[in-house]
């Protein structure tokens, strides 16, 4: 006889928390069971000096082996990533990162090569950073480009240093650069660090940059404009190359970050529409690993008169083919990373770009746009579109509508992981209130982009009848609600046995 | 709501001025648009601030804020209470979480201030934040 299971569906512990493995410990367990000793023992002071030698290690879990891998095994099934569904952080471009970059990663000649190894030795890696230096010029439009900064922010530095280098060379300091209000934060930061004061430009009712505020903006004393194109909005700034001719005709340059490129790579290109100097963020437009701990990998690419000034080393080819690393460079700003930045990644947005081939990154790029565009116009009834410009990679809503019920982004995105979806960004562009950020990249099918748009139409059914259910989410995760605000104002970074004081026994 | 005694700036900085000095901190409004803050970065005492020019930063879960000063001088006290309770600018905007005094100042540089009036108007309008 049968009975009718209620169980319906198992999962792993689905709403148990997980402890730390240190709270798991339990003293004298442990993961081994070594034979008896068979050679006569050694005695650790006497091979490690008395200095070197502890009687204890403080704090170390005692666990079985099961215990170890259960534990593990099963944070790694909280993850949610871009191989477990749609990842629409806007402004992140969270596409798939194909196989093939794994597999070309790891060939040995690519994996294991050491970098002090000599030139002679390792051509085939240099001709990786060269070839993929190719690809990228030809992309972007632009004359040269370093591979080492290890990210975009990095990029970013960079960048306005080679800025600086040049201009202080070509006559005298100056003091700023502009930067529209919708700009990443990263933007200011940068500045800021490479030694310039930050002047915020207002952008109009379009959301692009005002020509008239950016002309009276644009004086003698300012080094440059630094630009997001699209902009963070989705936007093209189709005025770009009367922004450039602005910014130029006063002795300024034009940085542009390159964290929109997924709406342009083979359609447009940046060297062609006055850009200066640019950054790329190939854990983004080209598709290596993006977030948790990537790494990275943000090249900056210039125009010539900036080229002297690139980072060293560079790589080069010799006329009769062989590649040479070229420290000789007196006009360089220096190293801002160790060897030739993130090689790995370089490996990979190469892999990424020759499978493609140049019909297929513009496909990508139109599909890319084709998706952001099917998912902001099947919701911008549900939701309220604050500007109205055609939108190119990614577009934001804004939270109006839904906080006139007392439900902000935050609640939306929250409710969101109730329906399987990784939130959309939540709060930028500062511009917009209440911001929304959407980019599917063009990575999302149709079937995968419909189950995210009833998602999205359904939380806005809910706010409408039954906002709690949505300020209150998330219901279905292990923990909910965390308390950020006390998180970093008195942050706790370091696992203590319970009950110790702060101080505690930190011996080491 | 908003104090009387008080004059405002667009920034959403207030001030008080008493003979030569100048207490100054942020609105309520500036507190709740930013969120539950966690962090303040305040100048050291004698750096001389300049009106319209940022003299430190507020950081809340959501948002790093420059905090512009409404007038020139240089800076006679700082509240550095708010560096371990930052929490304060969230719930004492206009009292206890005053952000830094400047004295001496020239009163007449307060004159193109918002009053307590023209502020609220200010906010009615839809200002940006």
């Amino acid at each position: 006889m049968t009975r009718k299971n209620s169980i319906t569906q198992a999962r792993t512990h689905v709403t148990r928390n997980e402890d730390l493995i240190f709270e798991r410990s339990s003293p004298g367990k442990s993961g081994v069971d070594l034979p008896a000793l068979d050679v006569p023992a050694a005695d650790p002071k006497e091979w490690l000096g008395e200095e070197f030698y502890r009687e204890d290690v403080d704090g170390f879990p005692e666990v079985s082996e099961t215990e170890v891998i259960r534990h593990f095994t099963r944070l790694s099934t909280w993850n949610y990533g871009i191989d477990t569904g749609l990842y629409p952080l806007g402004s992140c471009t969270m596409k798939y990162n194909p196989r093939i970059n794994e597999v070309v990663a790891r060939l040995d000649g690519l994996a294991t090569d050491h970098p002090y190894a000599p030139e002679s030795l390792v051509q085939g890696c240099l001709r990786v950073l060269a070839e993929t230096a190719r690809c990228l010029k030809e992309i972007t439009g632009m004359d040269a480009i370093s591979l080492q900064p290890a990210a975009g922010a990095q990029g970013e530095l960079t960048g306005l240093l080679l800025i600086r280098a040049c201009l202080d060379d070509r006559d005298r300091r100056r003091k700023y650069i502009l930067i529209p209000d919708s700009a990443h934060g990263t933007n200011p930061a940068s500045v800021t660090m490479a030694g310039y004061e930050v002047r915020n430009l207002k952008s109009n009712a379009q959301g692009c940059v005002d020509l008239v505020e950016l002309d009276h903006a644009m004086t003698e004393d300012v080094a440059g404009l630094m630009l997001t194109n699209p902009n963070t909005l989705g936007i093209f700034e189709t005025q770009i190359r009367e922004i450039c001719e602005i910014v130029h005709a006063k002795g300024g340059l034009v940085y542009m970050d390159g964290a929109n490129m997924n709406a342009l790579v083979g359609v447009a290109r940046p060297g062609e529409f006055g850009v200066d100097v640019m950054h790329l963020n190939l854990h983004k437009t080209f598709s290596t690993p993006h977030g948790g701990g990537g790494p990275g990998s943000g090249p900056v690419a210039v125009k010539q008169l900036l080229e002297p000034y690139l980072p060293t080393p560079m790589v080069e080819e010799s006329p009769e083919g062989a590649y040479r690393l070229n420290y000789d460079r007196p006009k360089s700003i220096g190293r801002v990373r160790a060897f030739c930045g993130n090689f790995g990644m370089a490996v990979r947005a190469l892999a990424y770009i020759l499978a493609y081939g140049p019909e297929g990154l513009r496909q990508a790029t139109e599909d890319a746009v084709l998706n952001a565009n099917y998912i902001i116009h099947q919701l911008q009834d549900a939701y309220e579109l604050p500007y109205q410009a055609p939108i190119m990679h990614e577009g934001v809503f804004s939270d109006r509508k839904q906080a006139a019920r007392g439900v902000r982004t935050g609640d939306i995105a929250k409710r969101l992981i109730d329906y399987g979806f990784h939130p959309y960004t939540t709060a930028f562009p500062l511009i917009v209130p209440g911001a929304m950020m959407i980019e599917p990249t063009e990575s999302a099918g149709r079937a995968e982009m419909d189950a995210f748009i009833d998602a999205m139409r359904a939380i806005a059914v809910e706010v409408e009848e039954e906002p709690d259910l949505v300020r209150k989410a998330p219901h279905t995760t292990r923990v909910t609600r965390l308390d950020e605000a006390t998180a970093a104002r008195k942050p706790i970074l370091c696992w203590k046995p319970s009950g110790e004081a702060a101080e505690g026994k930190a011996k080491s | 709501m908003y104090p009387q005694e008080f004059l405002y700036t667009k920034e959403h900085e207030w001030v008080r001025v008493d003979g030569t000095t100048a207490t100054i901190g942020i609105t309520d409004h500036a507190q709740k648009e930013l969120g539950d803050i966690v962090f303040i970065e305040l100048p050291k005492v004698g750096t001389h601030v300049t009106a319209k020019e940022s003299f430190g930063t507020v950081e809340s879960v959501k948002a790093v804020s420059d905090v512009y000063s409404p007038v020139n001088g240089p800076v006679s006290a700082v509240n550095t209470k708010l560096v371990n309770h930052p929490e304060m600018l969230n719930t004492d905007p206009h009292g206890d979480a005053w952000l830094i005094q400047v004295e001496p100042i020239d009163r007449r540089e307060t004159e193109d201030l918002m009053t307590a009036e023209e502020y609220e108007a200010y906010l009615e309008a839809g200002a940006s934040h």
